[in-house]
């Protein structure tokens, strides 16, 4: 079908099980990823994203967690398979990268078993051929001396080696689909620019679909073609990438821009989010999430049950909120 | 006046192997680096994780023990004195450590994590002892009654400033930072910088602020150091460093920070390549025949970069 997205979340509700209760960390989320296009998905912990990304994946334990909605990946409704044909596309159509290298890897597996596993799963291969695969991967994600390190164990890799070898895993099975869950956070910044630079290039090359979660707004800036802020599970602004950075809407996009030192430059103090993220329990369920982090503004502005506005094509914002938003003018926001 | 004056300070760790385990190499943490601190100021040393500014910092404040070189404190050689002298400047030199989860003792409560630095150096009676820390805890931010909670009852932001407060206490002339914000949201992360950025202002404080986020550091500090492998490599004020690097590591680190300007980045990605391109192409000229970095050089009266 033409023009039908790679993946389609469909109000999407992921509700954790707490005391016999279920309460939701991802609230009735709809995405679209087209082919070819790269998505950051951006919060602060705890705003449900990377809850999301393991409900995509259907990672989470099953015992204590309810997915409600629609996750279709090229027509087909992830959320409706047996565990048995979900494994069909985990790891082969749809890859993921985790953040911590060190623990997504397996310390007493040589690199060489790890990259095969995958393809032993999925692909027809022998090992001779498994075996040329994954060298040529390994060179493909830059790492120097392929023969070497296919032999290695994680332990003997630095950081970025092993962030390598995590994305050579991710796409040895050439997926349509990845999800990249805080890439770069374990890293320095050097490390960071070429692994960034790296997933940008493979994502040219093979025409990838990349969910990509960071709470890093220069990585957004750096990667994404479209950007998702998410707050309390929900989704408060999405917009192309050019349009958020130059014209952040939503109370909550526009302090978490106040609030990064590099972006707040010529300012000489920082913008402090009033409040704290509330827990799971005690999130409200009506009303605007993000109101009591913004008490000056009046109760009047905000709606009685926020919806997504299209303010200009393409460009939604959750709540009214944001038309009377302003910056308190004073010191008044510092007091916590 | 100066401060703190580090001169040729190296940390060496030593390597055992062989016969009888002896010393058979050492892993120069940190080589031979020299920098000052006036009062009033931050001072940034920055660089990858494993270039040895942690090292510098524990060593200041007398957690390791420097190999060779001098530490002078107000005048005062520390790396001379005895650990009993040493003593009486400790007060003087506190540290902000990096993760607020595992630098705060979970069994103890608030009262004790701070009360702790007062106990080895005051003699105070509990009820002096219980006003001080009230007081300290105002001027952090958190509400008085909250002496006898323990650390887990806190968010991430208000244990950094626990571990401020506590940082504190002793009217501390120089605080060394390392990593204060690394582990925290950024909103918080702002909390926390603005925070300090008062408290300097009101105690007259001298910082060395530790961390590999430039943009952090750009925001905090007057005067820059680069550290690249035990050594410095460039040493400048804010404003040379981020405008006039000279030093092609430098380049490299800059170079490296993501831009927040989206419509800019495949510019941004070009100069990156060209940069790791020139890192690549002229090492010589930046490193010795071992791979050394060079001596610090001055340029200006301000500006010192490691060049031949």
């Amino acid at each position: 079908m033409a023009n039908q997205p790679l993946l389609q979340i469909k109000n999407l509700t992921t509700s954790f099980r707490i005391q016999d209760e279920y309460y939701p960390a991802v609230d009735n989320v709809s995405l679209n990823v087209n082919e070819n296009e790269v998505l950051a998905i951006v919060g602060e912990s705890g705003c449900g994203k990377s809850a999301l990304a393991l409900s995509i994946m259907r990672l989470h334990n099953e015992l204590n967690t309810k997915l409600e909605g629609e996750v279709n990946f090229k027509g087909q409704n992830l959320l409706s398979l047996s565990t048995a044909e979900m494994n069909k596309y985990r790891g082969k159509e749809m890859g993921m990268i985790f953040q911590d290298p060190l623990t997504a890897l397996n310390p007493l597996m040589r690199i060489g078993q790890q990259i095969e596993e995958a393809m032993r799963n999925h692909l027809d291969l022998s090992d001779a051929e498994m075996k040329a695969r994954s060298l040529e991967l390994l060179k493909k994600v830059g790492i120097p001396n392929p023969e070497r390190t296919y032999m290695q164990f994680p332990h003997e890799l630095s950081g970025g080696m092993r962030q390598r070898v995590v994305i050579a895993i991710a796409i040895s099975c050439e997926p349509k689909f990845l999800i990249a869950d805080e890439p770069t956070t374990a890293l320095d910044v050097t490390i960071q620019a070429q692994i960034l630079d790296l997933m940008l290039e493979l994502q040219e090359q093979m025409k990838t679909g990349i969910i990509l979660i960071t709470h890093d707004l220069g990585v957004v800036a750096e990667m994404a073609d479209r950007v998702a802020v998410m707050y309390a599970g929900q989704i408060v602004e999405i917009a192309d990438v050019y349009t958020l950075f130059r014209n952040p809407l939503h109370p909550y996009t526009r302090s978490l821009f106040n609030s990064i030192p590099s972006a707040a430059e010529g300012s000489d103090r920082l913008h402090v989010i009033q409040g704290i993220v509330p827990s799971l329990k005690n999130l409200p369920r009506t009303g605007c999430r993000f109101s009591n982090r913004i008490p000056w503004i009046k109760e009047s502005a905000h709606e009685s049950n926020p919806t997504l506005h299209e303010v200009e094509k393409d460009h939604w914002v959750r709540c009214t909120c944001y038309q009377d938003f302003h910056f308190p003018g004073d010191a008044e926001a510092e007091k916590i | 006046m100066t401060l703190l004056k580090i001169e040729n300070l190296k940390v060496y760790y030593p390597v055992r192997g062989g016969f009888f385990r002896r010393v058979i190499d050492h892993v120069k943490a940190v080589d031979d680096i020299s920098f000052e601190l006036q009062p009033g100021e931050t001072y940034g040393l920055v660089g990858e994780s494993g270039c040895g500014k942690t090292t510098t910092g524990r060593t200041i404040i007398g957690l390791n023990r420097p190999t060779a070189g001098k530490i002078t404190f107000n005048d005062v050689e520390l790396t001379k004195i005895t650990r009993r002298d040493f003593y009486k400047y400790r007060k003087d030199i506190q540290m902000i450590f990096q993760d607020p989860y595992s630098s705060l003792n979970p069994r103890k409560r608030v009262i004790d994590i701070i009360a702790e630095p007062i106990r080895n150096f005051e003699r105070l009676s509990p009820k002096e002892e219980r006003m001080k820390i009230m007081e300290v805890l105002e001027k952090v931010g958190l509400s008085p009654e909250s002496i006898y909670k323990y650390p887990h009852e806190f968010s991430g932001g208000q244990r950094q400033r626990i571990g401020i407060a506590r940082a504190l206490t002793l009217n501390p002339k120089l605080i060394i930072a390392d990593e204060p914000v690394s582990a925290l949201d950024v909103s918080v992360q702002a909390q926390v910088l603005n925070f300090m950025k008062d408290i300097q202002k009101e105690f007259n404080l001298t910082y060395l602020f530790i961390s590999h986020d430039l943009g952090i550091i750009r925001h905090m500090c007057d005067r820059i150091g680069i550290m690249y492998r035990g050594r410095l490599v460039e040493e400048g004020t804010k404003e040379e460093i981020f405008e006039n690097p000279q030093h092609i590591y430098t380049k490299r680190l800059l170079s490296s920070i993501p831009q927040m300007n989206p419509e800019e980045r495949l510019k941004h990605m070009a100069f990156r390549k060209e940069v790791n391109q020139e890192f690549k192409n002229n090492y010589d000229k930046y490193f010795d025949a071992e791979g050394k970095i060079f001596d610090l050089k001055p340029i200006s009266e301000t500006h010192s970069v490691a060049l031949p």
